[in-house]
């Protein structure tokens, strides 16, 4: 298990180095540049190469990445637009996002797992064709067009502020209304967010759940006088899971890409809204480090599912 | 054997019908069928893929997935009590307690993601009402009591751990864990190899002796019901053909479809280049011929057979589906 893991990290890091290569190129390549946006025609052609020096623009393209490597683990990276930190930047604004995402994931596999249970032991029934209907709207809905509206409904509905983190004035605010505000903040942001990966995950779980009930040991389960719930909660389900654990690898970066526009429409003070931002600026070093941050956080997410998968099916032995 | 079969049936099946309504029309995978089963005997139950012997064994589980299948007629009898009425939770306690069931594919039909002393354990500690400690006390009687070597440490093993005729051991150590008075062995050895068949086939007829229960064993294959069933029902179309003692059937057979399965057994001391089969194919469940189901195939078949399929007493217990018994075979 632990050369496995190691292996692992080593592959891990390989493809990491592989991501960030590609990502600069097609970044950096990409049309626009940092200066032509914030400069105007009039300004003389000896400023720009000053400040394309000043970027090292005027650099190779390898020799840009090097830098930016180089000034990423030296942590002297500066933003383009206000010369900051990158790293102090993000480091302002990860937890927002974590804190969001991982809200998202807890709410997705709630959810999701007991309607796929649900759905496959009421299957063909009206309750489950109203579970496949649902799934698709989940799925097909844009989630902006659904933020938008259930902003304006909430407003409409509470006459309370939802956008951002917490409403600006705290004024006489109890330790409990805070606590409230941000809850109340965090709520339709995350419910958005989770709404596609709940949909997907439950009809997984629904098929997954399906397959393996017409399996043979279900019905040596049944033969042995087990009750229904006994053969649904425990034989059934342990192996209805196995490849919902994978599924687990998938919605992580799926929910990284999501928080980008969620973060948007909700002014959520996050890095995916910092990463937007930053792309419209083409700001390569903060796009760059964020874009790398994800990048560890999927290829984590798929590391865990995994090492989980072969915890949950002993069949899988790492070596 | 033959004092026991005086005594009262322990299970009786009285024209036990099991349709199946699907989307594109009604099988009728059982007809008719009645049969008991005495107190420490091994009944067989033969016939090709398809005759609905399988089906007839699930059934005194109730196991037949409701819908699309449905008794639609006859009646279970299990120490004097009818199954099909009996309420889902009655009928739990029923299962693996005193009907057990052993399974073709020892390969899926264990759990995956359970141990084998799990497996095990779990019918003990449902039934048995024995605290864990002494489930599995119990559980590695059995595995030893089915002959699998070192049980504590097979305990932990997980199927795929262990090779098919272990895994169908396994199988066999959890249906008798419980003692049952009657156990279903479906086809318990097609899956193995022929030297495993023969040890798993003594395994089950050393411990029903020991335990002294009754056991179905379902099969296709004669060999098999020659070497330890006391009694035998052939099956065709969802009907029973002929039904008898072991030694009546084999050696006085009163009906052409059986005179058939007899011949496709290939001899060692046959000098015929190729094997005999019965010609033509297992008619379609959904199409079943008029009359006697087996006519179309039949070497003795007379127009008097396209009009009923009745069942002749030919002797004390001997039965046969077949207008021509007398001048068979």
């Amino acid at each position: 298990m632990s050369t496995y893991i190691a292996r692992r990290l080593i592959y891990m890091f390989i493809t990491l180095v592989g991501i960030s290569i590609i990502s600069w190129v097609i970044i950096t390549q990409a049309p626009g540049s940092p200066i032509a946006l914030t400069m105007d025609p009039k300004v003389s052609p000896k400023i720009i190469a000053q400040m394309e020096k000043n970027y090292d623009l005027d650099k190779p393209i390898y020799q840009q990445y090097f830098l930016w490597l180089e000034r990423l683990f030296t942590g002297k990276l500066y933003s383009f637009k206000d010369g900051r930190p990158v790293m102090r930047k993000i480091a302002e604004r990860i937890w927002n996002t974590l804190l969001l995402n991982v809200v998202s994931i807890l709410i997705i596999f709630s959810l999701a797992i007991p309607l796929g249970i649900f759905s496959a032991r009421k299957r063909y029934t009206f309750l489950d064709h109203l579970g496949t209907f649902g799934a698709y709207v989940g799925i097909s809905i844009p989630s902006f067009w659904l933020a938008y509206l259930l902003i304006l409904a909430t407003v409409k509905l509470f006459g309370y502020p939802v956008l951002g983190m917490r409403t600006f004035v705290e004024e006489g605010f109890t330790t409990v209304d805070i606590v409230m505000d941000h809850l109340w903040h965090l709520m339709l942001p995350s419910i958005i967010l989770a709404i596609g990966g709940i949909a997907a995950l439950s009809r997984y779980t629904r098929s997954s759940m399906l397959e393996v009930i017409r399996q043979d040991y279900i019905r040596t389960a049944k033969a042995k006088g087990l009750p229904e719930e006994t053969v649904y909660y425990k034989h059934a389900l342990r192996n209805a899971l196995l490849p919902v654990i994978t599924l687990f690898g998938f919605i992580v970066p799926g929910l990284i890409g999501g928080s980008i526009i969620i973060e948007t429409v909700f002014a959520w003070p996050g890095i995916g809204r910092l990463a937007y931002q930053a792309v419209l600026a083409r700001d390569y070093p903060v796009v760059m480090t964020v874009l790398t941050i994800s990048a560890v956080l999927t290829l984590i997410g798929n590391f865990v599912a995994d090492v989980l998968y072969g915890v949950a099916d002993p069949r899988i032995r790492y070596g | 054997m033959r004092q026991d079969l005086q005594k009262n049936p322990l299970l009786e099946i009285r024209d036990l019908t099991i349709h199946f309504f699907t989307e594109e029309g009604v099988v009728r995978a059982v007809e008719n069928v009645s049969f008991e089963i005495y107190p420490g005997e091994i009944l067989g139950l033969v016939g090709e893929s398809g005759c609905g012997k399988t089906v007839t064994g699930l059934s005194l589980l109730r196991l037949i997935p409701i819908p699309p299948g449905r008794v639609v007629n006859g009646d279970i009898l299990f120490d004097g009590r009818s199954l099909l009425n009996l309420e889902e939770k009655e009928m739990e306690k029923v299962r693996g307690n005193d009907i057990a069931m052993i399974f073709q594919e020892p390969m899926t039909s264990l759990n995956p993601v359970f141990t084998i002393g799990d497996q095990i354990m779990e019918a003990i500690i449902l039934h048995q009402r024995l605290d864990k400690t002494e489930a599995k006390k119990k559980a590695i009687e059995m595995l030893h009591r089915v002959k699998i070597s070192s049980p504590e440490k097979r305990m932990d093993s997980y199927p795929h751990q262990l090779s098919g005729g272990m895994r169908q051991r396994a199988m066999i150590a959890m249906a008798l864990s419980c003692q049952p008075k009657l156990l279903v062995a479906d086809e318990p050895t097609t899956a193995l190899d022929v030297t495993i068949q023969a040890q798993i086939l003594h395994l089950i007829k050393e411990i029903q002796g020991e335990m002294g229960m009754s056991v179905i064993l379902i099969t296709h294959d004669l060999g098999v019901i020659s070497e330890i069933a006391d009694r035998v029902a052939v099956m065709y179309a969802g009907r029973i053909f002929e039904y008898g003692p072991i030694e009546a059937i084999f050696t006085r057979m009163r009906n052409p479809y059986t005179y058939g399965l007899m011949r496709s057994i290939p001899q060692l001391t046959e000098t015929r280049g190729r094997l005999y089969a019965i010609p033509g194919q297992v008619p379609d469940p959904m199409h079943l011929p008029v009359g006697c189901k087996f006519h179309p195939r039949c070497h003795m078949m007379i127009e008097d057979c396209k009009k009923g399929e009745p069942m002749f007493q030919v002797n004390g217990d001997q039965f046969s589906r077949c207008i021509r018994w007398k001048e068979c075979c």
